[in-house]
């Protein structure tokens, strides 16, 4: 059995609507309007266990929902989920003490605690045996590069810092799972770096099973194996990242330097993406135009410098992607 | 590590956490402190003037005072987390945190802050109410500190009761509702004087409906040798703190209401 099987999730909110104003504070005192968002329909997949598998979606697509079910702190309206066996919200202590989630906006550490003194007390809330504690937080501390921020509180410490900080906090007690909601979100280059680090070795040398969702496809790129994408409270993609490429964009690039002001490139299958003083990027179908056969056109034609082969960026493959399932911001 | 012992820890981090900044705890204490004071002198003021009212002196009324104060003090120590639920915890969606930790969801609320500051209100409380108990000559027996004991646990855990019924309507209103400081506060204020000087219908709210009265009033007149002006029976006088807990106990049908909706709902 799957250690995550998801079948036919459903979940309506019913929000509130208020008209703005006093007037209208007081009228939704006296009579409530409500209005029905379907944030999950008809989700379903399962995750092997030491998988890592990435949710990608539009804002308001139902990633922090499945998220938030998977965890144990919402209840679905419909549908079967189990972790490691058990139904997160009807067995919550027993689910949560074998799963971490990080949810990249909030901190689940003291504020006013150094960090060091966070980690003993989640210890304690999850019974760490003290030996395999002291074990686990010295090779996460290593791991996470927290040596120089340990005994700093933690309202000292940048985003980047912090954030290392609470995928250690997430980890201390060797949970199976661990769940990532935007962990990169508002980081710098190299705290990026380090998280990913970080989650692809917990993953390869710890058997940790990953779910994550992201906004920077770039974590997509350097992680997942898997991909999910999901809009509109529907699973639309679930497949092996490059498989998705493929089907959406079958399109290479070609970035070529020219000895002089760039020319006019007239071929069929060859479209001019951009054009920068003595630079071209272009773009075709090698189904179409093999590669090798356009830079031989090219280098016969022009006096060409340099040239390199790309892919289109992964944010435009999932732009496209959307655009395709009409699932744009919700 | 069980429970008490993993409280006992949070109360740790919390101290340690208010004593960063040392200054501020010591004038909150001072501050509850001569606050508290202020209150008791205009009680002072008004027995002074007029000696006696309905036959109740300034030490009995120190008495009633102390002791509901009293109880106030020690509930207010570890009910923070509640008192400030809906907008620390529901509207920030911190309550989530909680239900990610593997303990209960109480257990984490109680141990969200120890406030030091607050023994300034105990120690001003268990003044004026051993001040009192003086005035009135009153005896002290094993059984009346028993008696005492017993009083003060009722008005904890009615105050308890209080804070878990706020902290409750705020998984309906996401804010903490401030009209429940009328409770609160209004009910140290209330419980102060003794019930038979109030109209009878505030009187009945005061037993039946928020039972300060049975948490201060009844049982302090079996502290101070009296009989119930208003024809109690004498069994009922020391039996009555045991409404405090049922109101605690009421109060937490309805937090386990306010956590089944949280799940169905989200923040």
């Amino acid at each position: 059995m799957p250690q995550i099987l998801v079948e036919d999730l459903a979940k309506t909110y019913r929000v509130a609507e208020r008209d703005p104003g006093l007037l209208g504070a007081v009228r939704g005192l006296v009579h409530r309007r409500h209005r029905t968002v379907e944030a999950l329909r008809d989700v379903s997949f399962s995750l092997e266990a030491g998988e890592l598998l990435g949710f990608i979606g539009p804002n308001g697509a139902g990633k922090s929902t499945t998220i938030k079910i998977l965890s144990g702190i919402l209840k679905p309206d419909a549908g079967l989920v189990l972790v490691n066996g058990r139904v997160p919200f009807t067995d919550r202590i027993a689910h949560v003490s074998k799963i971490g989630v990080v949810f990249g906006q909030r901190t689940q550490l003291w504020w006013d605690l150094p960090v060091s003194e966070g980690f003993d007390l989640l210890a304690d809330i999850y019974r760490v045996e003290p030996a395999r504690y002291r074990a686990n937080r010295d090779e996460l501390v290593a791991l996470l590069r927290l040596e120089r921020v340990l005994d700093r509180p933690v309202r000292q410490l940048s985003l980047g810092q912090r954030m290392r900080a609470e995928i250690a906090a997430a980890l201390l007690h060797e949970p199976d799972i661990l769940f990532l909601d935007e962990p990169t979100i508002g980081l710098d280059a190299p705290s990026k770096l380090a998280v990913r680090e970080v989650v692809r070795r917990l993953n390869r040398e710890r058997g940790v099973t990953v779910l994550l969702t992201t906004h920077d496809m770039h974590d997509i790129e350097a992680l997942a194996q898997r991909v999910i994408v999901i809009g509109h409270g529907q699973v639309l993609a679930d497949s092996p990242f490059e498989t998705l490429r493929a089907n959406v964009l079958a399109e290479r690039r070609l970035v070529v330097d020219f000895a002089h002001e760039a020319p006019e490139i007239i071929m069929a299958g060859v479209e001019i993406r951009s054009r920068q003083g003595q630079t071209l990027e272009l773009a075709f179908d090698p189904a179409r135009t093999p590669t090798p056969n356009l830079i031989a056109a090219l280098a016969a034609a022009h006096e060409v410098v340099d040239i390199h082969v790309g892919e289109p960026a992964i944010e435009e493959v999932i732009a496209r992607f959307y655009d395709l399932h009409g699932a744009g911001e919700a | 590590m069980n429970s008490l012992a993993l409280l006992g820890r949070y109360y740790a981090a919390s101290m340690r956490a208010q004593m960063q900044y040392p200054a501020s705890a010591i004038m909150l204490g001072t501050g509850a402190f001569l606050v508290t004071i202020i209150d008791m002198l205009a009680v002072w003021a008004l027995f002074d003037r007029f000696g006696q009212v309905q036959g109740w002196g300034l030490g009995d009324i120190a008495v009633f005072y102390g002791v509901i104060s009293a109880s106030f003090a020690i509930t207010d120590f570890f009910t923070r987390g509640f008192d400030i639920f809906g907008s620390a915890f529901v509207k920030t969606g911190a309550f989530d945190r909680v239900l990610l930790r593997p303990r209960s969801p109480t257990l984490q609320l109680i141990g969200y802050e120890f406030r030091l500051s607050r023994f300034g209100r105990l120690a001003q409380a268990l003044l004026v109410l051993f001040v009192g108990a003086a005035l009135v000559d009153l005896q002290w027996t094993p059984e009346k500190a028993v008696l005492l004991a017993w009083t003060i646990a009722g008005g904890v855990a009615l105050f308890a009761g209080l804070m878990v019924l706020q902290a409750s309507f705020a998984f309906w209103t996401t804010e903490s509702l401030e009209v429940f400081n009328v409770l609160t506060y209004g009910g140290v204020q209330a419980g102060q004087f003794p019930l038979s000087l109030y109209a009878g219908w505030f009187r009945n709210l005061l037993i039946f409906i928020v039972p300060i009265g049975c948490v201060a009033y009844y049982p302090v007149l079996a502290l101070l040798d009296q009989p119930d002006p208003l024809g109690a029976p004498a069994w009922w006088l020391p039996t009555a703190p045991a409404m405090g807990f049922l109101f605690l106990a009421a109060s937490f049908l309805a937090w386990r209401a306010g956590i089944a909706r949280y799940t169905s709902t989200g923040s």
